[in-house]
């Protein structure tokens, strides 16, 4: 059966549909940060794929251990470490980067264990993050940045050239780029990069190691 | 047979007849190398097996467990030791899966133990019964398996010294169990349960009534030592906090030290009580041999010493759970089984379920793990072409 055409689930993220977007079908994936597995589910039943996950929360590993998928509970930042070379097709880390300890280990972890990695994050360099910042002098809260400082799992923001600038000292190859609106809709593509860090709310990227 | 022996009769005579004993058609080869014969197995079903028989079930009981998982224990007169995981309605449902349970040989309830029968000496065996390790236990069991006429198991789950069996399953016959739950266990004894076992089986042996472990023959029993054993034992089935939280400092039935040493303090009487009412049930020559394949227990050994060389190319849904609170089989122990599966390229869940209850969690009203369990063998049973639960 193939399935060229990604058929929502009521109420998928737009990025999550866009990551499975770039999943090719058949491939075995792990979804880092899978929440309670609903990209994984749609990867599994609209991708075909063998879809394996890493979650935090218990709730979340229950609810996707209940949906049949396979998945462990533990986080990114000592768990990603176990994992043969190359061991998946596709790893990703969907809004989680920002809330590991060590982000630039996580993503070389992330290119060593998946021939390529998807990774979508808040960007932090957004007009509406920097208004807030710079000008009302205050720690941002956005629709995708929900928390106050104090008590935010986000302790690593950076922004979309932030980003751009450590896949080029880890030797990533970006193999796509895409912003995404406030809306959710998905900037044309061959806007600048200034203009996408200004006005992508967030980013999702495809890489491969160099 | 000139035996007799209170202990005996206890262990053998007066044990009901109602539980269906397998009789192996052929000896068993230990992995000692010594063939056992005759070999049987005592064991337990419930529910009924579908025409498929894709629906079986096999339930690895622990160290001190027996066969009557999910039904009153004859001996005892006590539930099944499993009465909130099995059962109709439950995460493991006998309204759905025909759920088998055996106990385990070298155990002391109906299966082939060192009390059983020595036919080459018409006494029981003691300790000329072979040394066996979890690998024959579980052999033991795929005869029985073979017996029932059951190909492929649909789940083998057990906690603890049953996880240990659920593991060495799907070692060693991977096409034989479509789903796998290893519960509160691990891959290899590590050197502190060594330990601990070694105090328990000392203590038995410290006992002048353990008699070299000819104590069915002399008419004795190593109650003392095997009371002890079992005290110390319990302590690490245990959390700090639990025991914290149920005893305290607190006295029993008094209301000042005694300066004696009495069991002034409520702990001391419960461990006692567990002590006594264990020897009650328990052969004391069957927890030597049952530590002991415990102890010789290491997966990784056994493949070249690497684990993900065990379940390489696994086609085994696995769901691995520890508890936060369990030191006897600490969450690390879990990771391991769980790193060497995914190097191994298998289907594996994981689970950390939070409990102040230490490693005798997965015994008890722990709804987590039913949730768990529930979600795992739902989807499991749907993969599996069982339907969904109602």
């Amino acid at each position: 059966m193939s399935q060229n055409v990604l058929t929502p689930p009521p109420a998928t993220r737009v990025d999550l549909l866009l990551i499975a977007g770039l999943v090719a079908e058949k491939s075995r994936v792990l979804d880092v940060g899978c929440g309670d597995g609903s990209l994984l589910t749609l990867l599994r039943d609209q991708r075909g794929a063998d879809a394996r996950g890493i979650e935090l929360s218990q709730a979340g590993v229950n609810s996707c251990v209940a949906r049949g998928l396979s998945v462990i509970q533990g986080d990114a930042d000592t768990d990603l470490a176990a994992y043969p070379d190359q061991a998946f097709d596709y790893a990703i880390l969907s809004q989680t980067l920002q809330a590991t300890r060590q982000p630039r280990k996580v993503l070389e972890d992330l290119l060593r264990i998946g021939k390529r990695v998807i990774i979508s994050f808040p960007n932090f360099g957004h007009w509406r993050v920097r208004w807030q910042l710079g000008f009302s002098g205050h720690m941002p809260v956005t629709e995708n940045m929900p928390h106050s400082w104090y008590d935010t799992p986000n302790i690593h923001f950076c922004t979309l050239r932030d980003f751009v600038n450590l896949t080029r000292e880890i030797d990533a190859r970006i193999l796509s780029a895409r912003a995404v609106k406030g809306s959710g809709a998905p900037m044309r593509v061959h806007a600048p990069w200034w203009f996408w860090n200004l006005f992508g709310e967030q980013a999702v990227f495809m890489l491969e190691r160099g | 047979m000139s035996v007799s022996d209170p202990a005996l009769s206890r262990q053998g005579a007066s044990l009901p007849r109602a539980t269906p004993i397998f009789r192996a058609p052929v000896p068993l080869m230990t992995e000692g190398g010594i063939a056992l014969s005759p070999l049987e197995v005592a064991y337990q079903t419930y529910g009924t097996l579908n025409a498929q028989k894709s629906n079986a079930v096999l339930i690895c009981h622990a160290l001190t467990g027996d066969q009557y998982v999910a039904s009153s224990n004859p001996v005892t007169g006590r539930p099944g030791w499993w009465p909130t995981m099995v059962g109709p309605g439950r995460p493991i449902d006998t309204d759905r899966f025909f759920v088998i349970c055996s106990n385990v040989i070298g155990g002391c309830m109906g299966s082939s133990g060192p009390a059983s029968l020595n036919e080459g000496t018409g006494q029981p065996y003691g300790l000329d019964f072979p040394v066996l390790t979890i690998a024959d236990m579980v052999n033991a069991q795929a005869m029985l398996v073979d017996h029932l006429g059951i190909d492929s198991l649909f789940c083998v789950a057990g906690g603890s010294m049953g996880g240990m069996q659920v593991l060495q399953w799907a070692a060693r016959f991977p096409a034989r169990v479509f789903a796998a739950m290893p519960i509160a266990t691990g891959a290899r004894h590590s050197a502190q349960n060594i330990a601990f076992h070694e105090v328990g089986r000392q203590a038995v042996m410290a006992d002048p009534d353990w008699q070299g472990g000819r104590y069915l023959v002399t008419g004795t029993r190593p109650a003392k030592g095997l009371g002890v054993a079992r005290m110390a034992a319990h302590i690490t089935y245990l959390s700090e906090n639990a025991l914290q939280s149920k005893f305290g400092r607190k006295l029993q039935n008094r209301d000042a030290r005694t300066f004696s040493f009495d069991a002034d303090f409520q702990i001391e009487s419960y461990l006692r009580y567990q002590g006594e009412s264990f020897v009650e049930r328990f052969d004391a020559n069957s927890y030597l041999y049952l530590t002991r394949a415990m102890d010789y227990f290491d997966l990784a050994a056994d493949h070249g010493g690497s684990l993900s060389q065990a379940f390489q190319g696994s086609q085994t849904r696995f769901c691995v759970v520890s508890f936060t609170s369990d030191w006897l089989f600490p969450t690390a122990e879990s990771r391991s089984i769980i790193h060497a599966l995914n190097a191994g390229g298998a289907s594996v869940s994981f689970v950390e379920i939070d409990s102040d209850k230490g490693h005798d969690a997965f015994l008890l009203d722990v709804p987590d793990l039913f949730a768990t369990t529930g979600g795992f063998i739902n989807a499991a049973a749907k993969a599996r072409g069982l339907g969904v639960k109602p």
